[in-house]
């Protein structure tokens, strides 16, 4: 191998004094991100949850508890979303910019216990088995990675149940279960933290007054 | 031209010259040479180019070399295992300009779906004929654990929009494209990970997002395979995609006991592990397996081609190529021209032939005059 170093060639010379904290090469055998793991400065503080996310989370209980009554959920979600259409002249009366703030309140503490929600703002937790996606590490909508643990885990974050091994067994129970079969358009990044149940109330509204509309002309 | 006649035409080949693109032919969405062996019904095989560290094409060329006249396609794989790596645009210049086939991966960790559709077309214009489409290793897998991971589409996503590029001619927000790009689809697979009763439902909502072919993880557990692809069979999926096995050489029983438990998604059964153990020559015997494998998964119907993935084994693949006999005489393509090569060549010619002593005043005094 021939010895050329680079310098670097800034117009104030090398950029740092010290010495380079730059990895040894990897030889065969072993990999590179061995070496980079081995080689990262130690220190008594070691984060209990390190992962390219960040989510500290030590217990997924309450998800897994509501994956398993993912039945009784969509049973329950379906009056809800009923009950939030009825109540649409009350938003529109009220002003929808004005409600959002306590709705969204709300939504995020009770869709954040139950389900871990990432508020993205476009809720498809019943097309997912009641697992919502976007606590996949790659926020997959679609369907699981090829690198599931062969215990079903997740290959990013090993202590956590793949998201979408979860959707699976959520989507048998229910009676709309098939809705996973339908493929996701990409994830719209501008309607985070925004409130999907307003929008689906107002979606459903519109389409209701449609529907009238083209039911009287 | 006297020497035309003489020389051998490859199956498929413009009948107007090598030099020239392959013309569109009915039913196909690209003007590959990949998706005409697939669709008339002949076994493929397709590889992987282990991308280089470095930023000398030849390194490129020649790691394509050695794969001459024995592969249908080459993977030029994104950054796999999130390492970095020369990109696959890249890789895929420079195969183009070769004359080779790429199958450019494209993964979802490391591009939004801006720069993603812009390196579509760009490759697309190059002469890249088939993309797959893909997810990405995490970041935590690589070399760089301290990157964004991005995903800003998933491989479903991933899937559709480039099929609505190239069949409504249209990005994802619905601007017009003047030229649409003329590509063949692909995207992975993996029988060989949980739910497994998922997977083969997971195959179909590909197809539905557009997938033409699919390669899979490296399959070391046939009888596994085999359930998945009687499921996909019942399913009606095998008339709806070209299923490619993938498979590949393991160097050593330590390696493959390394590989099962780092490389995320890979399935490797204790009985290889031991076979491999036992073995006096590890690598030979590695080999072997491999083409015991091929031997096995070429007999599955609705198995359309294998995927040799022989990382840092390259040499192997045409030795393992042979042996199998999978090509059955066939000789797969020596040269894919792009659409734009006589083009290139024309200007090459000129620029060799220009007169130094010329300069842009002449020139105009020479137009004018």
């Amino acid at each position: 191998m021939a010895d050329t170093k680079t310098e670097t060639t800034t117009a104030k010379g090398p950029a740092g004094s010290g010495p380079e904290i730059v990895p040894p090469s990897a030889s065969s055998g072993v990999t590179q991100a061995t070496i980079v793991k081995k080689t990262a400065p130690k220190s008594d503080y070691k984060p209990a949850d390190v992962s390219p996310q960040r989510r500290v989370q030590r217990s997924y209980s309450i998800r897994l508890w509501s994956i398993r009554h993912s039945r009784a959920l969509e049973w329950f979600y379906a009056r809800f979303a009923d009950m939030f259409l009825l109540l649409h002249p009350l938003w529109k009366g009220l002003g929808y910019a004005r409600v959002e703030a306590p709705v969204k309140f709300v939504e995020k503490r009770v869709k954040g216990l139950m389900f871990d929600c990432r508020m993205c703002g476009q809720c498809i937790l019943s097309s997912t088995g009641m697992s919502c996606p976007m606590n996949c590490p790659k926020q997959l909508r679609n369907g699981p990675c090829g690198g599931v643990r062969a215990n079903g885990n997740c290959e990013v974050e090993p202590d956590m149940p793949c998201v979408w091994v979860k959707a699976w067994e959520g989507s048998r129970n229910m009676v709309k279960g098939d809705a996973i079969l339908a493929v996701q358009k990409p994830v719209d990044q501008s309607l985070r933290e925004t409130s999907a149940w307003l929008r689906v109330t107002a979606q459903a509204a519109a389409a209701k007054d449609k529907d009238k509309a083209g039911a009287a002309a | 031209m006297t020497t035309r006649d003489a020389r051998f035409i490859q199956r498929d080949e413009n009948p107007e010259g090598p030099h020239l693109p392959l013309e569109p032919l009915p039913g196909h969405s690209s003007r590959g040479r990949l998706e005409r062996v697939l669709r008339r019904g002949e076994f493929a095989v397709t590889t992987e180019l282990n991308p280089p560290d470095s930023a000398d094409p030849e390194d490129v060329y020649n790691r394509a070399k050695i794969f001459d006249g024995w592969v249908d396609g080459i993977n030029a794989v994104d950054a796999s295992g999130a390492n970095c790596h020369m990109s696959s645009v890249g890789i895929c210049a420079l195969l183009t300009r070769m004359g080779y086939a790429p199958i450019m991966q494209i993964a979802c960790r490391d591009k939004n779906r801006i720069a993603i559709q812009g390196d579509v077309l760009g490759a697309s214009a190059m002469g890249v004929a088939n993309i797959l489409c893909l997810t990405g290793d995490g970041v935590q897998a690589g070399d760089q654990p301290g990157a964004k991971p991005v995903f800003d589409l998933d491989s479903m996503s991933l899937l559709e929009t480039i099929r609505i590029m190239r069949d409504n001619g249209k990005f994802l927000s619905g601007r017009k494209l003047t030229t649409p790009p003329q590509l063949f689809l692909g995207a992975a697979i993996n029988p060989f990970a949980p739910p497994h009763d998922f997977r083969p439902i997971h195959l179909g909502k590909k197809i539905a997002a557009g997938a033409q072919f699919v390669q899979s993880q490296y399959c070391f557990d046939v009888p596994m395979f085999k359930t998945f692809m009687q499921k996909a069979r019942d399913l009606g999926f095998t008339e709806k995609v070209f299923i490619l096995c993938g498979v590949g050489p393991l160097p050593s029983a330590k390696t493959a006991k390394w590989m099962r438990s780092n490389v995320p998604g890979v399935h490797i059964p204790d009985s290889i592990i031991k076979r491999l153990e036992g073995a006096q020559d590890q690598k030979a015997e590695g080999k072997k397996i491999c083409i015991d494998i091929i031997n096995e998964v070429k007999e599955i119907q609705g198995v359309s081609g294998v995927h040799v993935m022989a990382y840092r084994l390259e040499e192997y693949v045409a030795e393992i190529v042979s042996e199998s006999g999978v090509l059955k005489g066939r000789q797969p393509w020596k040269r894919e021209a792009a659409r734009d090569e006589q083009m290139i060549a024309d200007r090459f010619d000129h620029l060799r032939r220009d007169d130094p002593n010329q300069n842009p005043q002449k020139i105009v005094e020479g137009v004018t005059h």
